[in-house]
């Protein structure tokens, strides 16, 4: 390490601020109600939008009458895509295929046409049922296995080939040659049902087109800046002449990344009414705007010595994209590239393709592509270990990646945390009784007796078994490199002081509940010696803060904290200066503490800050400065090098221990133990609450989420009926933070808001197996798949229950590349925009 | 959002003006308690009255008098919390607390009633969605359409009785006392329903529920499981019903009844015979519980597959009967705490 990021700021760890379980700074406001989401702004003369939706899966437009609809009194404008520019657009640069209101195609059930302002939202809605459109239906391809059956039925008309959005291929190294040194080779089978975010704030948005031309859109997003980007282009008005604001948001988990027809609607409209246009989703259309998790069959072959270590690994996976591009090309290769960060791996290759179908576009959700290889990897470790006669946890911690070295696909891996992530986990949930006792109990791989025909159990004592089951993962602690191509700062900060003692923090960040505008207030309290209170922190107003890319693949504690701490230094060296000349001292002799600036040694003529402030305004002018943050230049010099590195990762482990009704096939968990490195818990109280939430997330998709589709329609779209865990299917959750504090991280602190999420849904089917004998190969796990395997184990067959086939498919010819597996990291804090 | 549309909320004070309010409104109106189904079912516009007849303010349909001796009377519009909560009731009619308690949510408990549970409206996955879902696969005979979704050769609609009280009421034996303009009738629980998704009850559209009688307890044991995804929120997709009189060890009288597997709750009539005289040992509980399957006709439009729903039938009566037995506590070890 040539250099230590933090500067000379601090080589002690002594903190006041950091490390301290402080609430949110936005806590209070959430509690009492008093924080404004989107949906709670009402503006003068406000209009009221909704959107008509296709209730066709497939379907050209015709002829789009609008006539009734205008005529309804109370109706103030109309719209339809010829009252928007023909653009079409998409996140990605190359996936620009979306219309805010379809003009030739409908490519799923919910996919708008039209949009209406009026003067309330009934009278919205009833002027939409007005709205004649005429369809011609298509036929809808609502699997993978359709789509790609039916290549004239296209749904689009670019791609890799009909109907396949991307098809990528990526090889480390001599994949055959490394099968050949394993003892054992195993090849398995995977489905991981698509699920949804289900945050609790439906999406809303306000625009406000001003008499001076120029547009305002308040909105419930994740990236204010990517949407301000795509308005101009998609509104064809110059940059400079709209303002996004992201509202507080009520939940993101990534699916409020892209921009919306709703908001596009609104701004339209407002344009053309002149007055204030609201749009606020129903749940049933936050299930259509969707973007959530792929679902991914897979095909994974890993060999291993007897020892357990693996000698290289080959998965293939199969995306059903949904209707748009979305963040899909990322997905796909999320779905490959980070797999090689979390064991030893020294070859490995990776092919993966995203197919069109009519359903909702899939996208970016909580651990982005990364939980469904993840599933498959964890299970089949655990499969592995058995026929090896391993202990699963022990053989985990055999293989771990090595800290500060690349990976196969050319990754820079920092500090890893695992191994004592592991130890924790297995140390404070007694796995090794556990996991030996359970087993001898019988209920596993060589049941002592065949489980009981349902309802045969009579006045017997219900038949449930325990078991207890592992998996650990890694994730990225932000992107690398932006989705359109540049080499600006990912995240700015303008930090302004003056005589009142407050420091104004301005960000482009956006906070979706994990507490970034918390952290903007945390990191210059500590530098400055302040308290969080006297900092003032303004997110996310594209007129008023600096760039920041957006509250996406958990970069933002790690991008705009490392901005922050820039800016806050550069403050502080201004301060210290004035300070110093006062008191006659070195400005390097100066502590900033308990709200005063002094030598430690001579405190009683420390300077309060709001006077040190004042003394550095009088040399120095105003007091405002910025801080920039880019992530260090790693991408692999290869095509699709650019998706996977990450100034960092994080490390989790993860043991599960639940029960098994035989009769029922109902899971109740008990326990969950999860570790997490996280590099530095900036505020330990929201990293536990984060690691919480993931790991109740993780819950839901591995138990019963999943948007399940019929006749061509969602089958569910509603709170009640798309199942989601409540807090009584909740169990004990017990943290453990992990501290390796990382030279990439502010205060060397790495993200802990996605990658709890992975080990999770692998260490609940290890555990269904570990208790029963089943392998659900599938999530999400029902009742009836366990009774199924159940069943199977009774007529003595491999209890595996699971996708039997993989498509027929051809990948591309792969990119082949030597492994990088083992060389050292590139020097650490060699990144843009330092001093 | 999905907003109300607008109607006229008439609240009487007895139950004779809300009988005359809802005659003299024919068929715009609608009678509402704690509205906890009645009002999301409005906003999907499955329902489009535009006078709602409230009847909480009734004082006279609010409470339990009585006692188990002589049997309780409920009012219609006593919450749900407060059956569940009442200690005569979970003492004698434990089946009955149970049920009531394992309505929806503590939120919902505390407004809805036991009258609106019991008659609360048949549910569907075709039916209960908004008029654009319904409007993208196909309008269904139960509102808009004209053929049932789930059953498409029938000529009936298929929705499914999801209420949890009335299979628990029919297997206690309890009366229903009707009002109307024209005077008041009291009949057997059973004798409220029937077995259509639409017209699922018998009870006249001027007629309301203000009483629900049950008889003395007299010795009978009760119990209700219920299936279901959460351990909160679902509408049960399976419940099972079981009341037994016992003569020492012997079984004298018995009733099976399933809900939530048909548009109305089904008896088990050969099973509960099967039990009569017998002693409820495991190998009695597994063959009554077979025989109590077969009156489940579930159909593919709740949560859970319905050959899931079948199978789990016996399994669930075989543990209610258990629990009676004492062979094993009953159905779930984590229930939720209103």
């Amino acid at each position: 390490m040539s250099e230590d990021p933090r500067g000379s700021f601090e080589g002690k760890h002594e903190f006041t601020v950091i490390g301290q379980p402080l609430p949110k700074i936005d806590a209070w406001a959430k509690v009492i109600g008093e924080t404004k989401y989107a949906d709670d702004l009402f503006l003068p003369r406000m209009a009221y939008g909704r959107l008509l939706r296709s209730p066709h899966g497939h379907a050209r437009v015709g002829r789009v009458d609008t006539t009734r609809a205008r005529a309804l009194p109370g109706v103030y404008a109309v719209i339809t895509g010829a009252d928007l520019p023909r653009v079409r657009f998409g996140i990605l640069p190359v996936s620009q295929d979306e219309e805010a209101l379809c003009t030739e195609k409908v490519r799923m059930v919910g996919d708008a046409v039209a949009a209406v302002a009026a003067v309330d939202e009934e009278t919205a809605e009833r002027a939409c049922r007005l709205i004649d459109v005429e369809y011609e239906p298509l036929p809808a391809l609502m699997s993978i296995e359709e789509s790609l059956a039916h290549p004239e039925v296209r749904i689009h008309e670019y791609g890799d080939g009909p109907n396949v959005h991307k098809n990528v291929s990526l090889q480390f190294g001599d994949i055959e040659a490394a099968f050949a040194r394993a003892d054992l080779v195993r090849e398995d089978v995977f489905f991981f049902e698509g699920n949804t975010h289900l945050p609790m704030e439906q999406h809303a948005a306000v625009a406000a087109a001003g008499p001076d031309g120029k547009l305002t859109l308040w909105s419930s997003t994740q990236t204010p800046h990517y949407v301000h980007r795509l308005l101009a282009k998609i509104l064809e008005t110059p940059a400079a002449h709209i303002r996004v604001v992201a509202t507080p948001v009520g939940g993101g988990f990534g699916g409020k990344l892209d921009p919306f027809a709703h908001e596009i609607a609104a701004c339209r409209l407002s344009q053309l009414t002149g007055r204030p246009v609201k749009i606020a989703c129903t749940r049933e259309e936050v299930f259509y705007i969707h973007r959530g998790r792929h679902p991914v069959l897979m095909w994974i072959k890993t060999g291993f010595t007897r020892d357990g270590d693996i000698t290289g690994c080959h998965l293939r996976t199969w995306l059903d994209g949904g209707a748009y591009g979305s963040y899909g090309v990322a997905s796909t290769f999320y779905t490959g590239v980070i797999n090689p960060v979390t064991y030893k791996m020294p070859v490995y290759k990776f092919e993966g393709a995203r197919i069109f179908t009519n359903k909702p576009p899939c996208g970016p959700k909580r651990g982005h592509g990364t939980p469904q290889p993840r599933f498959a990897l964890e299970c089949q470790l655990d499969k592995a270990a058995e026929q090896l006669g391993l202990d699963p946890a022990e053989m985990r911690k055999r293989i771990l990646a090595e800290p500060f070295t690349k990976t196969a696909n050319h990754l820079t891996v920092t500090t890893i945390g695992l191994g004592e992530c592991i130890d924790r986990v297995v140390e404070a949930s007694g796995w090794r009784t556990k996991w030996r006792g359970f087993r001898s109990e019988g209920a596993s791989t060589a049941p002592s007796e065949p489980p009981p025909e349902p309802g045969r159990a009579g006045g017997a004592r219900a038949r449930t078994r325990r078991g207890i089951g592992i998996a650990c993962s890694a994730y990225l602690t932000g992107a690398g490199t932006a989705v359109y191509w540049n080499n600006m700062p990912h995240s700015g900060v303008i930090l302004r002081a003056d005589r009142s003692g407050g420091v104004a923090v301005l960000c482009g960040a956006t906070d979706i509940g994990q507490g970034s505008d918390s952290i903007l207030a945390y990191l210059p309290a500590e530098i400055l010696g302040i308290d969080p209170k006297d900092v003032h922190v303004h997110p996310a107003d594209t007129s008023l803060t600096p760039v920041d890319l957006g509250s996406y693949s958990s970069r933002v504690t790690l991008m705009c904290g490392m901005a922050a701490i820039q800016a806050s230094q550069r403050l502080r060296e201004v301060i210290a200066q004035a300070v110093a000349r006062k008191l006659e001292v070195e400005p390097g002799a100066l502590a900033f503490r308990e709200r005063k600036v002094g030598v430690a040694a001579d405190w009683e003529r420390a300077v309060p800050f709001a006077q040190a402030v004042e003394l550095a305004e009088t040399t120095h002018g105003v007091l405002a400065f910025a801080g920039s943050y880019a992530p260090p230049k790693r991408a692999g010099k290869y095509k699709g090098g650019g998706v996977g590195p990450s100034p960092c990762y994080s490390y989790s482990a993860c043991v599960v221990e639940l029960s098994v009704d035989e009769e029922t096939g109902e899971i109740e968990l008990h326990d969950v133990w999860i570790g997490h490195d996280l590099g530095r818990a900036l505020n330990p109280l929201l990293a536990e609450g984060q690691i919480e939430g993931s790991v109740y997330m993780g819950i839901g998709e591995a138990l019963m989420e999943g948007q399940i589709f019929r006749k061509g329609v969602h089958k569910n779209p509603s709170l009640l009926e798309y199942k989601s865990p409540t807090t009584l299917e909740t169990p004990e959750i017990h943290t453990f933070l992990v501290e390796t504090d990382d030279p990439e991280g502010p205060f060397g602190a790495k993200e802990a808001g996605q990658g709890p999420l992975l080990p999770v849904i692998p260490a609940i089917a290890n555990a269904v197996y570990h208790a029963v004998g089943v392998r659900c190969d599938e999530v999400p796990i029902t009742p009836e798949m366990i009774l199924k395997g159940l069943e199977l184990r009774r007529q003595g067959r491999p209890a595996r229950v699971g996708p039997a086939r993989i498509p027929v498919f051809t990948f591309k010819a792969p990119v082949v590349v030597e492994s990088a597996f083992g060389q050292p990291a590139d020097a650490i804090a060699v990144r843009p925009f330092q001093p | 959002m999905m907003r109300l549309p607008p109607f006229t909320y008439l609240a009487p004070r007895t139950v004779a003006d809300a009988a005359q309010a809802l005659a003299s409104h024919g068929a715009a109106a609608m009678l509402v308690a704690g509205g906890t189904d009645l009002y999301p079912n409005m906003k999907r516009r499955q329902f489009e009255p535009t006078v709602l007849v409230g009847l909480l303010a009734i004082r006279e349909l609010r409470g339990v008098r009585g006692g188990a001796r002589e049997g309780i009377t409920l009012g219609s519009c006593t919450t749900l919390s407060a059956v569940a909560a009442h200690a005569e009731i979970a003492a004698h009619y434990p089946a009955l607390a149970a049920a009531a308690g394992l309505v929806s949510s503590p939120q919902l408990r505390n407004m809805g009633t036991i009258g609106g549970n019991v008659c609360v409206d048949t549910r569907c996955n075709y039916y209960n969605q908004t008029y654009e879902w319904r409007k993208a696969v196909g309008f269904c005979t139960k509102k808009d359409g004209a053929i049932c979704l789930v059953a498409p050769g029938s000529p009936r609609c298929w929705a499914v009785s999801s209420s949890d009280t009335a299979p628990v009421l029919w297997s206690l034996g309890a009366r229903v006392r009707l009002h109307s303009p024209t005077g008041e009738r009291t009949i057997p629980v059973e004798a409220l329903f029937r077995d259509d998704g639409i017209e699922y009850l018998a009870k006249r559209p001027d007629e309301i529920l203000t009483e629900i009688l049950l008889p003395p307890a007299d010795g009978w044991r009760s119990a209700y499981l219920k299936l279901r995804r959460r351990g909160s929120f679902d509408f049960p997709v399976l419940g099972v019903a079981v009341a037994v009189r016992m003569e020492g060890d012997v079984v004298r009288d018995a009733r099976i009844v399933v809900g939530a597997v048909a548009s109305q709750p089904r008896p088990a009539p050969a099973a509960a015979a099967a039990l009569v005289g017998g002693r409820l040992t495991p190998e009695l509980i597994a063959r009554v519980s077979g025989l109590a399957a077969g009156p489940a006709k579930p159909l593919d439009n709740t949560d859970f597959t319905h050959p899931y729903r079948k199978k789990m039938t016996r399994v669930f009566v075989a543990r209610a009967l258990a629990s009676l037995a004492g062979l094993a506590p009953a159905g779930w070890p984590a229930e939720e705490v209103a």
